[in-house]
């Protein structure tokens, strides 16, 4: 099943709202994706805690996909 | 060495007993997926001697696992007993050199 960019979007920021995200998708099928989030949140947690963070925004929604989805998260300061 | 295995209990004394432990799709020697082929080359890369389990054996056994690590995805590394990382992780801890730094911290060989 193929994501829709402003899906990902939308259900990070409702768990993250100053998330700044850039979703690039790779292949230009709709269905790999990369996303850079940049986030306050993510300060003082360890990458593992950061994206399980993200994985928890998108799960119910999109779990089936997620293993298409490549993450990179980056502290806000 | 490549393990079959197929279920949480065999899972965990493979980690307990082997200081790297790769679950994956596919196995080491042909890998089921990019994201997986892409660990399986940074730890060859690295030299390090891994137990590699595909996971694409058994889906019981893979949803298990996800909720066992709590990682909804694959590749799942696990050093010393502890999980590390999917795909993404390894991969930004092996440019940065924190993977690395983390197998000497832990004293696993690394032919260089």
């Amino acid at each position: 099943m193929a994501m829709n960019i402003k899906d990902i979007e939308s259900l990070i920021k409702k768990n993250i709202p100053d998330a700044e995200i850039i979703i690039e998708d790779l292949a230009g099928d709709n269905n790999h994706f990369s996303a850079e989030i940049k986030s306050k949140e993510f300060n003082g947690k360890t990458r593992l805690e950061q994206h399980k963070m993200i994985y928890n925004s998108l799960s119910e929604e999109l779990k089936e996909d997620l293993h298409a989805l490549s993450i990179k998260t980056i502290e806000k300061k | 060495m490549t393990l079959t295995i197929q279920n949480i209990e065999e899972a965990k004394e493979v980690i307990k007993k082997n200081n790297v432990v790769l679950f994956m799709k596919g196995t080491k020697d042909m890998p089921g997926c990019g994201f997986s082929a892409h660990v399986v080359q940074i730890l060859n890369n690295l030299n390090i001697s891994y137990v590699d389990i595909d996971i694409l054996n058994d889906n019981n056994f893979k949803e298990n696992m996800k909720k066992f690590t709590n990682w909804p995805t694959f590749p799942q590394l696990y050093v010393k007993g502890e999980f590390v990382g999917g795909c993404d992780i390894v991969k930004e801890m092996f440019e940065t050199g924190e993977l690395l730094e983390l197998f000497n911290t832990k004293g696993i060989d690394v032919k260089t």
